[in-house]
């Protein structure tokens, strides 16, 4: 983030403005990636009318920069009416898609519109494990050929890599396709649990040696000694902080019209269709609790040697029972980059061996004691 | 003596921040804020309305400045805010462009 963002963005939160909101358009998809957290039926999702009115409301509480994401934005028969809206409301507009829709008409009409850049889901160079990935044969060649279009535009392009077991070998063959390309590049260990709270696509992601591996990629993170440091203790300020921007100065909307403090943090704090956007945002209880967490405020991670350095994510914390507790992931991610075993981690150990303590305490029956004397 | 004539571009995202422009240029993402003076330039750059008069009406009203030296400042303002791209300016009205963004929109918020 540059320096007047970042200055930006805290301005936002001293004045409680919402500066940053992903909007999902649809949960519908054309792919049927093996690691989403979305349902895809259609449930009711928001009326062109309803979404350009939500689009005003956003633009009146401040909001600046608004991602349109999904599911499949494309898919939505109104999009370009509603990017259309969202520009002439003069948001910074960012789009997240798969990009298999995308041809020359629609790359040059994203152009025209002033879109500030496209994320797209590339997980391998190799269309047997891309495609294996959406179960959608030939995505991996509509999306590149997607990615050229956009390119040939002048539009800024970033491809979006979710690293799992599938594809754990195949990032340096999607950096360099990037390369290839033009484009920039991110690469996210992250899987999410499905938003009704099935867990099991996180069976999906990397083991720690894959972890451990991408964390000492230099190509990846620089300074591997650095990136790997043991971190320094936490001071007063760092704990006296907000663990993320979710509910400060981002939240996010589903295609339903419900606000979340963010895309990972399924907290319903409201919809859109009962009350103004602003009023959700200012005074929801959920929302207002969420702001009111600090560091200092969690459970175990206070007393963690990773508190002031680690990623831990208040919504995976949420979908792990506790908004104000770990996020395992995060801990498995601390432990992975320095070798030093999280607050929780040691936490659980301690647990587990007290628990197998338990199971072969010995203990003096009587008449055994008996029969022995 | 030519008038000069500034219109917001449609390709940049603009949102008011507690009295103060956010500009993002569409050109390579780089972000501006403008000061009070700049805003006000950027709220009235409607295409039509020459600066003479923007100054005239907007600024001498408001600030404390002579007319002569307002005009040169918003002048000089006005060509680097379009050396960005965040303003188009031309000795000529600029007719409403067929982009559908920023035509009658400022970016301004509550």
């Amino acid at each position: 983030m540059s320096g007047l963002l970042q200055e930006m963005t805290e301005k936002a939160q001293r004045l409680n403005i919402p500066f940053n909101v992903q909007l999902d358009l649809t949960y519908r998809c054309n792919e049927r990636c093996v690691h989403c957290y979305l349902d895809h039926d259609d449930h009711g999702e928001m009326s062109t009318a309803e979404i350009k009115h939500l689009m005003d409301e956003m633009a009146e509480a401040g909001v600046f920069i608004l991602t349109l994401s999904g599911g499949e934005i494309f898919l939505r028969k109104d999009f370009f009416e509603l990017l259309e809206h969202a520009r002439r409301l003069m948001f910074c507009v960012k789009l997240k898609t798969n990009a298999v829709l995308i041809r020359e008409r629609e790359a040059a009409r994203i152009r025209d519109l002033g879109v500030e850049s496209v994320q797209i889901s590339i997980y391998s160079h190799r269309p047997e494990v891309h495609d294996g990935i959406t179960l959608i044969p030939g995505s991996l060649k509509r999306s590149v050929d997607a990615i050229r279009f956009l390119k040939s535009q002048g539009l800024r392009v970033i491809i979006a890599n979710v690293l799992m077991r599938q594809n754990m070998q195949d990032y340096p063959g999607v950096r360099a396709l990037a390369a290839e390309l033009g484009v920039e590049c991110t690469l996210d260990p992250t899987i999410t649990p499905m938003m009704d709270g099935n867990r099991s696509t996180l069976d999906l992601g990397v083991d720690q040696s894959t972890l451990r591996q991408v964390f000492r990629d230099t190509a990846l993170v620089g300074d591997t000694d650095e990136f790997c440091a043991i971190p320094a203790p936490a001071g007063e300020s760092e704990l006296e902080s907000t663990p993320c921007s979710a509910g400060h100065t981002a939240c996010y909307v589903s295609p339903y019209g419900e606000v979340f403090p963010c895309v990972q943090f399924p907290l319903s704090t409201g919809n859109v269709r009962q009350q103004r956007f602003v009023d959700i945002w200012r005074d929801s209880d959920q929302m207002k609790e969420v702001r009111s967490i600090r560091l200092k405020d969690l459970t175990t991670c206070p007393s963690c040697t990773h508190v002031g350095s680690c990623t831990r994510c208040p919504g995976l914390a949420y979908l792990e029972g506790n908004m104000r507790g770990p996020s395992s992931q995060d801990c498995e991610k601390s432990f992975v980059r320095t070798g030093i075993p999280s607050a929780n981690m040691l936490a659980k150990k301690h647990a587990a061996v007290n628990q197998a303590r338990n199971l072969v305490q010995i203990r003096t029956l009587p008449n055994f004691a008996g029969a022995t004397a | 003596m030519s008038r000069l004539y500034m219109a917001r571009n449609p390709k940049v995202a603009a949102r008011g921040l507690d009295g103060e422009m956010m500009i993002m240029s569409g050109r390579d993402s780089t972000l501006f804020t403008l000061n009070k003076t700049a805003t006000i330039l950027w709220q009235s750059a409607d295409g039509t309305t020459p600066l003479d008069e923007i100054v005239e009406r907007r600024i001498c009203a408001d600030f404390e400045v002579e007319p002569a030296e307002a005009l040169h400042d918003a002048e000089s303002l006005a060509r680097e805010l379009a050396s960005h791209e965040i303003l188009q300016i031309s000795e000529e009205p600029i007719p409403p462009r067929n982009a559908a963004a920023g035509e009658s929109r400022t970016g301004e918020s509550q």
